[in-house]
């Protein structure tokens, strides 16, 4: 009875469905992806080349700059900036380790404690940032003005005494000095930190946490042995994001600092619009572009959380 | 609410006093006593939301109850968190630690104890469960049934006194479970520690488990062997719940002697006394129930060959299903619509098909008797809601 079942093979040539489609319909992927080339094109590619060139060019404002492929700009900012590239890495460093510090307790109570709680508190993270960052910064100046009630309690407190030991301030003031600086980056990055941090801890299964109590992990190994390992995803995230905008940032250490806390961002704010030597603004920006991109390489292979995700 | 008195063997048993849970305004577990004697396999058998994984959860310090007290022998763990307690537990997703291979994963309980030397023992318990080969695997890296084995080594490590199996093989495809039930009987055989098994299903309950607890709506219902439950069901739920029963309303007429005689829509039957659940003097109503394989069926031209003494009631064969070991005929009866028959395969007779005037008869010692004021299709539906 098997010869029955076997079909005799069709005649007609029949069109497999399989079939890559022909003409415009295989075009198709290309012209999808074709808004963002062109959105990358032109608001990615085309500045870094331009910046590029920018920066190999010699000349003066009068005369205009022509491309000499004078690299020794490179150089020239590099030994003259070097304190401020040290102190944007130095004060982002420290910013990102303060949003970590205080961000993960705040993300686990909302992603593991909160229960109904939960989204009103993710709105209130976000929250800030329906003001706009320049007044966000400004009304730090307001809370950490001398003679301020904080400024007089951390005074009376002995607590400026220490940082001034520290050289985080200096003369009982915390206006324009580090510290200043650093609670501004803390501030205006924290919910970059919070957010990633949220979205993996509230991945954790609970299931997770309960099997590790079962397993006879008090809470405090539970959180060493399964709840941050499972959250580094997060951490990795939060500064990266974090710590890449810190180094960059120009207006907290414009607003909220002195002379004597210029980061990069400001000189390069500064050689852009105010000296306008466009050759040796756009060398620093393709420096610090650079150190980032070596320092987070760096970074992310050393977490190797490739595969935790 | 009900009681297994067993004598005190080792003092490991297992002893819920009066527990109970509510959330809010919801109990979830009704107070309840329970005695899981040590060394035995446990079943509490339910469907969902009936309670059972509540109860399991108590024990294992993961819930705390609302009232009563869990003692393991002789000691109170009511209050102990679950890191203090001697009891592991097999979560039914597994709850495998993705971010640990297969060799941390079953050595975590150890090593929170602080045993150092822990190589030779998860290699053991890794040939115990055959994975000795996947140890440096992550846990996404194995099939379902890997992962399920995983779970029961990581657990059974710690050797535990009780091992708690919360719906372990809900995620696995039928022959694997059948295997693993298999393998979960060798493995509590040879460890002999005691098992509580939360299952919603009646066949992994009744091949596995020496007792059965089947649970319903936070209560426990019936107690017993699996035997003992599918003979004599002691109320409507669990005759349905496990199985299949037919259950016929019907009025005590009299007494004779150690047996009750019973009128049901024109049908007399009789149910042994000491089968009935309810005190049934005459007059009163009682649901008189038989298990379909326990029935025959005769052609109603046939049934004067019917031996004396046979409870029996004539109907229609309304359906025939063949099963190839048995076939399933659904009775239309004036008595009890749908009256189920299961006859085996052996000398079928060729006049038994749908439309046929049928006699279904059986003997009145496979009769039991249950409280009328229940209902009467208990069970029947969560075991088929379950079952899909």
């Amino acid at each position: 009875m098997a010869a029955v079942t076997e079909a005799p093979p069709p005649l007609a040539p029949t069109a497999p469905d399989d079939e890559p489609p022909r003409g415009r319909g295989r075009l198709t992927p290309y012209w999808l992806l074709l808004p963002g080339i062109l959105w990358l094109l032109v608001f990615f590619a085309l500045p870094v080349i331009y910046q590029a060139s920018t920066s190999v060019q010699t000349g003066s404002l009068e005369q205009g700059y022509t491309v000499t492929w004078h690299f020794a700009t490179y150089w020239d900012a590099l030994s003259e900036y070097w304190p401020q590239f040290l102190r944007s890495v130095l004060y982002a460093a420290c910013a990102t380790v303060l949003c970590l510090l205080l961000g993960y307790p705040l993300a686990y109570l909302i992603a593991l404690r909160a229960g109904r709680w939960r989204n009103l508190l993710m709105v209130l993270v976000v929250a800030p940032f329906f003001t706009s960052f320049l007044i966000r910064t400004l009304a730090w100046k307001t809370i950490l003005a001398d003679g301020g009630p904080l400024v007089g309690a951390l005074g009376t407190l002995h607590v400026l005494d220490v940082t001034d030991w520290l050289g985080w301030t200096s003369g009982h003031r915390v206006l324009a000095t580090p510290l200043a600086v650093v609670c501004g980056l803390t501030y205006n990055f924290l919910p970059f930190m919070i957010l990633p941090l949220y979205t993996s801890l509230e991945r954790i299964d609970p299931g997770l946490l309960e099997a590790a109590g079962d397993l006879y992990a008090r809470p405090a190994t539970t959180f060493r042995r399964v709840t941050f390992p499972l959250s580094l995803p997060g951490v990795v995230s939060g500064t990266l994001l974090t710590f890449i905008p810190a180094a960059g940032d120009y207006v907290n250490a414009d607003l909220l600092g002195s002379t004597d806390t210029r980061m990069v961002g400001n000189v390069i704010q500064t050689q852009f619009l105010r000296i306008l030597d466009y050759p040796t603004a756009a060398a620093l920006s393709f420096l610090l572009m650079a150190a980032i991109l070596l320092m987070v390489t760096v970074y992310i292979r050393r977490s190797g959380t490739e595969d935790l995700v | 609410m009900q009681t297994t008195t067993t004598p005190a063997v080792g003092g490991g048993d297992v002893r819920l006093t009066g527990i109970s849970k509510r959330y809010g305004t919801f109990t979830a577990v009704h107070p309840l006593d329970l005695t899981v004697p040590q060394g035995s396999f446990f079943a509490l058998l339910g469907a969902s939301g009936c309670g059972k994984t509540t109860t399991l959860r108590m024990i294992a310090g993961l819930e705390e109850p609302t009232q009563g007290t869990v003692h393991l022998g002789d000691q109170d763990v009511t209050r102990l968190p679950p890191y203090r307690r001697p009891v592991n537990t097999v979560f039914q997703s597994y709850a495998l630690f993705p971010h640990l291979d297969v060799f941390e994963n079953v050595a975590f309980g150890l090593r929170r104890r602080g045993i150092k030397n822990v190589k030779q023992q998860v290699a053991e318990m890794l040939e115990l469960v055959q994975l000795g080969r996947q140890a440096r695997r992550k846990p996404h890296q194995l099939s379902g049934g890997q992962q399920q084995r995983v779970a029961v080594a990581r657990a059974l490590i710690n050797h535990p006194e009780v091992l708690l199996l919360d719906e372990p093989l809900g995620a696995l495809d039928l022959k694997l479970r059948r295997q693993m039930q298999l393998e979960l009987k060798r493995i509590q055989t040879e460890v002999g520690i005691t098992f509580i098994h939360v299952t919603h299903d009646q066949e992994e309950a009744m091949t596995m488990a020496d007792t059965v607890a089947v649970m319903n709506a936070g209560r426990v219902e019936q107690l017993g062997t699996p035997t003992d439950l599918y003979e004599n069901p002691r109320t409507a739920f669990v005759a349905g719940f496990l199985g299949t029963s037919n259950l016929v309303p019907a009025r005590v007429t009299a007494r004779r002697g150690e047996e009750l005689v019973l009128t049901a829509g024109g049908a007399t039957l009789v149910l042994p006394a000491a089968r009935c659940t309810v005190p049934a003097p005459a007059g009163a109503a009682v649901l008189a129930g038989v298990r379909p394989e326990k029935i025959t069926l005769t052609h109603a031209d046939d049934a004067a060959g019917i031996p004396e003494g046979r409870n029996r009631i004539t109907g229609r064969i309304a359906d025939a299903g063949f099963l190839g070991v048995s076939t399933q005929y659904v009775v239309d009866s004036p008595v009890c619509p749908g009256f189920e028959v299961y006859a085996q395969n052996i000398d079928r007779d060729p006049r038994l098909v749908p439309g046929a005037e049928v006699v279904a008869h059986w003997s009145p010692a496979h009769t039991f008797g249950l409280d009328a004021a229940q209902d009467g299709d208990a069970g029947t539906a969560h075991a088929e809601e379950e079952a899909a």
